[in-house]
């Protein structure tokens, strides 16, 4: 039997707004610019939409790293929702940190629909902050590890 | 009967823990719950009561049923083991043994809970007498005695020293195993000891707490009572006493999903709580009223109804000390009382 | 005591309230419950003394559905939470008669209990009236005593004032307790390391039995149905099987109050285990106020919440790291 580590594979789940920063994606892989194949997308209509629960559940669930990408401040398609979820956000992760769990597994980045090398910048470098960090045993339900 | 130095204790526990799993009462973060034993707990052997009875030992608060597990198109059904391995749960105080048995007529009786019954085969119970009753404990109104628990072992502490007596066939296995701690005592310091307890729980001020009217024959007459439509308003519906409770024994049963494997589960449940015993076709319960009214209907009348009129409460007095808008049973036996129920 | 008794009776009598909310002496020494009064023979129970810490602004919802006023006795530091509750339209203003009563610091049983006093007969000290420093404790194993002070409620020591926010009118005295800052426990927590924050919390929630009284007493958690209670949500409500179930509720249940939360301190008051939860909401509160501007929930019925509220300025979710 083999008792070598496995090699860390790090989840990591993107909470992209529909408006600006999935665009922001769409943008990336058009250019044909490259980003880590561990960070999964999910959408959602703006980063309004995104309650602290969803970030809790996504470590629950055995990611490793949770970054949340919306419209710059001042540009939400819906006027005002990113500066919601920027004070939300703000204060999660800083309770998240309160807590003990290391405040690099979760970020916020402004990404708009024009910034394809934006996003792939920034998914390359939390990807990166996440392997430095290694695999997330603080904040994730057990039953989900196997 | 047989003793042994308190400032021994660890090394009896050290010993005891070789060949066995131990739960004890320990001290983390200021509360003292039952636990496993481990070199660096801080045992509390001085603390009456622990916040939780020592129910989890043999019903915990949450146990896996079995996993499905999903593979490309196959699914396994893995049931959850039995527990095998011995155990001995030390430092029972009468009532919670007394809560053993509560747990024992459902549980045992057909159809069987294999699980529970898996755990009261593999464990030991020592129990010990109340040092020292406080005033929220009324057990001897239930008919337990605090200075005499009836268990595997009862053990009596008195000045420095912890006196052991070995009551059963597993009790007599476990003092064999540890013989070579303890010396040989004479039962006068116990009966002291006794003595003791018996002259405190005179005193206490619920001791004399009359059940009058509480049976099983009297559902209709304690169901339809106004009186619950004035007890239950302070109550917040949290499960508290509920779950501090040596005897409540209802359980919910969920399934927690992980992607390929859903693991099913069961937890304590609460009367307290809106979702209890709910079912497709909605709930039978929609007040907080009929749901605090279940709690004590099942203690004193539906229990005892099934069971030749053994209440299901042990008068451990843990309600009392815990409900954070003090209400309790003891209150609500008075209430009765003095309005005489009858109405 | 008396006086808010005659007064209860008084509006009674006149037709101004048709209930008074208060509290009926226990059967021990120290355990009051809440308690609804509709005649005045029925208020030789009420009392009101050192060991009435329970916030009854939140029976206000309910007693705002029923005919008539309600007479309701709240403390100071309750009126900051019925203030809340008027902001979220959750109760109604025009059905109560609020009596501002007056508090100095209230008592603890456990912290009495903690220092090793059992089988209480009587305690004296505790009456309203009373100006003694110390409590004189009768019981079965002999008198023992404790100083008042050490037997205060943790929220009293850091008491938000004695003054009411909200009244119709207000009856007896009120003494200082404040002798700490209530962020110095929090501030203590942040200089630790991850490690140690980590230890020290998951100590503390271990601790939890999801009794969920926390939230049931809670008076800015007033949702007709909670989240944690919905049978769409696969992690139980009821038990914590996994140590994250313990964590992702108290977590939410502290953002969920957040900027609403008036810090009664209600929280940390119920719970069985002696969880510090007033930590987490805390917590909230002095990122606020730090980040948004000072906010005191509850200080008035108009103002925006800091989390319905925002400025093209604040600060960015990285500030977290940063701040080290």
């Amino acid at each position: 039997m083999s008792l070598e580590k496995k090699e860390f594979k790090p989840k990591i789940v993107a909470f992209c707004c529909n408006w600006c920063s999935y665009a922001g994606a769409d943008l990336a892989g058009s250019s044909r610019l490259t980003y880590p194949a561990d960070v999964k997308i999910i959408r959602v209509p703006c980063s309004c939409r995104v309650n602290p629960m969803f970030i809790l559940r996504a470590f629950e669930k055995g990611a490793d790293g949770v970054i949340m990408c919306g419209c710059h401040p001042g540009d939400c398609h819906y006027s005002t929702g990113n500066f919601y979820a920027r004070r939300r956000m703000t204060l999660l992760f800083s309770m998240l940190d309160y807590i003990g769990v290391e405040n690099g597994r979760t970020r916020v980045e402004w990404v708009s629909a024009a910034e394809g090398v934006k996003f792939s910048e920034t998914m390359n470098s939390f990807v990166e902050k996440i392997y430095s960090l290694g695999e997330n045993v603080r904040l994730g339900d057990l039953r989900c590890k196997s | 009967m047989y003793k042994i130095a308190k400032e021994n204790l660890s090394a009896l526990f050290r010993l005891i823990a070789e060949t066995r799993e131990l739960y004890l009462p320990v001290k983390t973060a200021g509360q003292t719950n039952y636990a496993a034993w481990s070199e660096d707990a801080e045992v509390d052997l001085d603390t009456l009561k622990t916040v939780k009875s020592a129910k989890d030992a043999f019903f915990p608060q949450s146990e896996g049923l079995y996993t499905v597990k999903k593979e490309g198109k196959k699914m396994s059904v893995e049931p959850e083991g039995l527990k095998e391995q011995d155990f001995v749960v030390f430092g029972m105080k009468a009532c919670d043994v007394k809560g053993l048995e509560v747990l024992d007529n459902v549980f045992l009786s057909d159809p069987v809970d294999t699980f529970y019954a898996a755990r009261r085969e593999h464990g030991t119970v020592v129990a010990m007498a109340c040092h020292e009753p406080e005033e929220t404990c009324f057990c001897k109104v239930f008919g337990v005695d605090a200075a005499e628990p009836k268990s595997d072992v009862a053990v009596w502490t008195a000045g420095e020293d912890l006196y052991w007596k070995a009551l059963s066939e597993k009790g007599e296995a476990l003092t064999e195993a540890v013989k070579e701690l303890f010396t040989d005592a004479d039962e006068a310091a116990v009966e002291a000891e006794k003595e003791a307890i018996h002259k405190i729980l005179e005193k206490l001020p619920y001791m004399n707490l009359s059940l009058e009217g509480w049976n099983g024959d009297a559902l209709s007459e304690k169901f339809d009572s106004p009186i619950w439509e004035e007890l239950y308003k302070p109550c917040l519906a949290c499960g508290t006493c509920t779950f501090v409770c040596p005897t409540c024994q209802c359980y919910d049963i969920k399934d927690y999903s992980a992607g390929d494997t859903v693991s099913r589960y069961r937890c304590w449940d609460s009367c307290m709580y809106s979702d209890f015993t709910m079912m497709a076709h909605g709930n039978n319960r929609t007040s907080q009223m009929q749901r605090f009214r279940q709690r004590f209907m099942h203690k004193l009348v539906y229990y005892p109804a099934n069971n030749d009129g053994m209440y299901s409460c042990v008068g451990c007095g843990r309600c009392v000390e815990k409900c954070p808008q003090a209400l309790n049973i003891v209150k609500v036996i008075k209430a009765f009382q003095n309005q005489g129920g009858e109405q | 005591m008396q006086e808010l008794i005659n007064r209860a009776k008084e509006l009674l009598a006149d037709g101004t309230v048709a209930r008074v909310l208060g509290w009926k002496g226990g059967d021990l020494p120290y355990n009051p419950e809440p308690a609804y009064f509709e005649t005045a023979e029925e208020l030789a129970d009420f009392v009101y003394n050192s060991f009435c810490g329970a916030n009854l602004s939140k029976y206000m919802i309910e007693a705002s559905k029923l005919e008539g006023k309600t007479m309701v006795c709240l403390k100071p530091c309750d009126t900051y939470s019925f203030n809340q509750l008027i902001k979220e339209h959750r109760v109604d203003r025009e059905k109560a008669y609020i009596v501002g009563v007056g508090c100095k610091g209230k008592l603890d049983i456990e912290k009495i209990k903690k220092k090793g006093v059992k089988g209480i007969e009587s305690i004296e000290g505790a009456e309203i009236t009373d100006e003694a420093d110390t409590l004189k404790i009768q019981t079965i194993y002999g008198e023992k005593s404790c100083a008042y002070a050490d037997a205060m409620l943790e929220r009293c020591h850091v008491c938000k004032g004695k003054e009411h926010m909200v009244y119709d009118e207000l009856i007896g005295d009120s003494k200082e307790t404040k002798d700490a800052d209530r962020f110095d426990e929090v501030a203590r927590i942040e200089a630790m390391s991850p490690e140690e924050k980590f230890a020290f919390f998951q100590k503390e929630l271990s601790k939890c039995i999801r009794c969920n009284a926390c939230r049931n007493a809670c008076p800015a958690c007033s949702c007709r149905k909670c989240v944690f209670d919905s049978t769409k949500f696969d992690s139980s409500q009821k038990a914590n099987v996994d140590s994250f179930e313990e964590k992702m509720f108290h977590i939410i249940r502290a953002f969920h109050v957040a900027g609403r939360c008036t810090d009664c301190g209600e929280c940390s008051r119920v719970c069985p285990q002696g969880i510090p939860l007033h930590l987490f909401n805390r917590k909230f509160i002095k990122d606020i106020d730090g980040l948004y501007g000072e906010y005191q929930a509850g200080a008035d019925t108009t103002s925006k919440a800091p989390l319905t509220n925002y400025t093209f300025e604040d600060a960015e979710p990285s500030i977290v790291g940063k701040r080290g």
